[in-house]
């Protein structure tokens, strides 16, 4: 839309649109989540002290907070893409089937992060 | 670009409120996007109080009592009232529709909110321009192609061929499923959007067709087709219940198919 006067967007959004956005945003969390490795990695690189420093950060509560939503973000973005490649082989494009996908995506990646923390709390991990 | 909030001229401010006659029993709000090309001020909300005991089931027969009997100056398209022409296409309650076959009871709230089909150019009030969007239908060559010499009779086709088009003929070019999509939001002027990418399908799998070649290598290109990430906005809303969603991952995965 360029010049004019342009209409207003007011959307009541759908799941399927709540979803790919949400993709959208894991793209990103995917590339922090690589560049907090590759810090983890020159930490560990440079000696015991930048590396104590560097896990520590992420052990305090911010950083937790941090790992734990990257990790909501590593287990939606693999469930989505699991449906994208049922959609490229053409399949679950009816709306049921493609609203329910949405929410069994939802549900994945809910469940399975807080599975994942439970266990890493129940081995002491954290 | 993105363009997240509407520019300067585009805002929508607080307008006229039209109150129900005396006597009315059955009142229901109806907020109506307004805008006069002629005079200088922005965009206006007006809201209307309507006695919908005095009009018909449809959010169409709510616009035209407003129109016949509170206020004459509100400009909508409209003609067969029955969800067959498209012109009535708006976004009621924050969806698009077709106002002649959506319920005004079927919306959400207690006010109904009707503003032009999003992020388009407004001409007049309900009515958005499109130009581009027609231009975009012509622009995939909506006609039979064919190079073989044209049969004594009519072009032959079998009734599976034929069954091969249902879900796709019955779009009526109302513009609900480009004007709800994102990716035609953003760049409407480079992705051909949902209706045209519909309509590229139907050519490309008539069996009649013969530029099929031609066709896949027209749409492959970053932005008319591939701007599709699957939002299902499309499919959501089409007032037919088409599928335009599907239409392009089938167009996809043909030209997928071609290289592999």
């Amino acid at each position: 839309m360029t010049g004019g006067i342009g209409s207003p967007l007011l959307w009541r959004w759908h799941i399927t649109m709540a979803t790919s956005i949400i993709h959208r945003g894991s793209i990103f969390g995917i590339y922090l989540s690589a560049l907090l490795l590759t810090g983890w990695l020159l930490a560990l690189a440079s000696g015991p002290e930048s590396y104590g420093a560097y896990t520590g950060a992420l052990s305090s509560p911010l950083g937790l907070l941090v790992l734990f939503g990257l990790t909501f973000t590593l287990f939606f973005n693999l469930a989505y893409n699991v449906r994208q490649a049922f959609w490229d082989m053409g399949k679950g494009f009816k709306i049921p089937e493609a609203n329910a996908g949405s929410v069994a995506i939802i549900a994945f990646a809910v469940v399975t992060t807080l599975a994942l923390w439970a266990v890493l709390f129940i081995l002491g991990v954290l | 670009m993105v363009q997240l909030a509407l520019p300067k001229n585009s805002r929508v401010q607080k307008g006229r409120h039209h109150p129900a006659p005396a006597g009315a029993k059955n009142v229901k709000t109806f907020r109506i996007y307004r805008y006069d090309p002629e005079g200088a001020e922005n965009p206006r909300w007006d809201t209307y109080d309507v006695d919908v005991d005095a009009c018909g089931p449809m959010v169409l027969d709510v616009l035209i009592h407003i129109k016949n009997e509170v206020d004459p100056t509100l400009a909508f398209r409209r003609s067969c009232r029955e969800g067959v022409c498209g012109s009535c296409a708006m976004n009621i309650g924050g969806r698009n529709t077709l106002a002649c076959t959506h319920g005004h009871d079927e919306t959400h709230g207690s006010a109904c909110q009707i503003s032009p089909l999003p992020h388009m150019p407004v001409v007049k009030d309900l009515i958005p321009d499109l130009t581009m969007f027609y231009a975009q239908y012509a622009s995939i060559e909506p006609w039979l192609h064919t190079e073989t010499p044209e049969p004594q009779k009519e072009w032959r086709q079998t009734p599976e061929d034929r069954e091969k088009l249902d879900g796709l003929y019955e779009c009526i070019l109302c513009a609900c499923c480009s004007t709800s999509c994102p990716s035609y939001w953003w760049n409407g002027d480079k992705y051909l959007g949902p209706a045209a990418l519909l309509h590229a399908y139907r050519w490309l799998i008539d069996s009649r067709d013969e530029a099929t070649g031609e066709r896949l290598d027209e749409l492959e290109d970053p932005f008319k087709l591939y701007r599709c990430h699957t939002i299902m906005n499309c499919a959501q809303v089409c007032p037919k219940g088409l599928n335009p969603a599907k239409a392009i991952g089938e167009i996809k995965k043909m030209l997928v198919d071609r290289v592999v």
